[in-house]
């Protein structure tokens, strides 16, 4: 094992050098998925666009909308996106320790989302604008609800990967569950940067 | 942490992987482009809060303004964080990328654009009709 890691050439997917490395495989393979998940969020982009102003007599978004709950949702998803390269840096050094804390820290951040967005929620509901109560309301739950959702089982996949690097440690296919772990936490993150921008900013704005 | 951990013996897959995204280079790097990506999304959030209550900007370009800067932070994220780069392993995700923005483009702008048409087309329903 003396070889340094940039001297063992890899296959990148284009018939040099023989098949892909495993690696590129399962984070390709992982990556359409991603896409049809995304091609999912914009059918859902689409309705809420189409839907935005039939508010059938009831609160308009510039009514609802706070910016300063977005802005706290938005910073804690985006550090957990950080953290979690952090966590991806610590895997690839097969450093326990780091992972672990990592991925804890990547978890309550998430997690920290997550309890903003239902108390926001709430909120909505108990001031009458749930998501019966307009088309508008509803194609927005739809939308921000299945962002919230894809986050909780991102947070439930979290849990077991550190329970898997535990208890199996850095072994090759661990670590391949755990790219397509990462790619997902940063897929959740791209999505809301949709959310926040064309949901709650625009939507805030008088213009529209 | 250091570069030698890359190599460490043991779980049985060995020859020694690239890291998982195949970003080479020692542990600095690898922060360092992190801290980039955060960085330069946290600057496009502050711009996209700081555009929708300004009135620096033409008002009604306001939710353009918005878009772009999105776009652009889903771009940084896309390179930085997902690493979606120009490296030779990474053609095939790239190719993969633009079919599905093709797709998302489509879905959008073609639903608001058919919506949009049937709204103007639809006749102003009948008193009689209403209940």
């Amino acid at each position: 094992m003396s070889a340094s890691v940039d001297d063992i050439p890899e296959a990148g997917g284009q018939g040099r050098g023989g098949p892909a490395s495993k690696r590129v495989v399962v984070g390709y393979g992982f990556w359409i998925f991603l896409l049809s998940d995304i091609i999912m969020f914009a059918t859902l982009f689409a309705s809420y666009a189409v839907l935005a102003g039939a508010t059938a007599g009831g609160p308009r978004s510039q009514d609802l909308f706070r910016p300063g709950s977005v802005a706290l949702e938005t910073a804690f998803l985006l550090a957990s996106s950080f953290v979690c390269g952090m966590a991806t840096l610590a895997v690839e050094r097969r450093n326990q320790r780091w992972t672990q804390a990592a991925l804890l820290l990547t978890g309550l951040l998430g997690a920290g989302f997550l309890t903003l967005e239902i108390r926001e929620f709430a909120s909505l509901v108990e001031r009458g604008a749930g998501p019966s109560r307009s088309a508008f309301l509803s194609a927005f739950f739809t939308l921000v609800g299945c962002h919230g959702l894809h986050v909780t089982a991102g947070l439930l996949w979290l849990g077991t990967m550190m329970a898997q690097f535990l208890a199996k440690g850095f072994r090759q296919n661990i670590r391949h569950r755990y790219l397509c772990f990462s790619l997902f936490w940063h897929t959740l993150d791209i999505i809301w940067v949709a959310i926040f921008n064309l949901v709650y900013l625009v939507g805030t704005t008088p213009y529209v | 942490m250091s570069e030698q951990q890359y190599h460490a013996a043991g779980d049985g897959d060995a020859p020694a992987e690239p890291p998982l995204f195949g970003q080479q280079g020692g542990l600095a790097a690898g922060v360092l482009n992190y801290v980039y990506g955060l960085a330069l999304a946290a600057l496009l959030t502050v711009a996209s809060f700081w555009a929708a209550h300004t009135s620096l900007i033409y008002g009604p370009s306001v939710p353009v303004a918005i878009a772009v800067f999105a776009v652009a932070q889903m771009g940084i994220h896309l390179v930085f964080f997902l690493h979606i780069t120009t490296a030779p392993d990474n053609t095939n995700n790239v190719l993969a990328l633009a079919f599905g923005m093709l797709i998302a483009g489509l879905v959008v702008f073609g639903s608001l654009w058919i919506m949009q048409h049937l709204n103007q087309n639809l006749m102003p329903p009948s008193p009689q009709a209403l209940p």
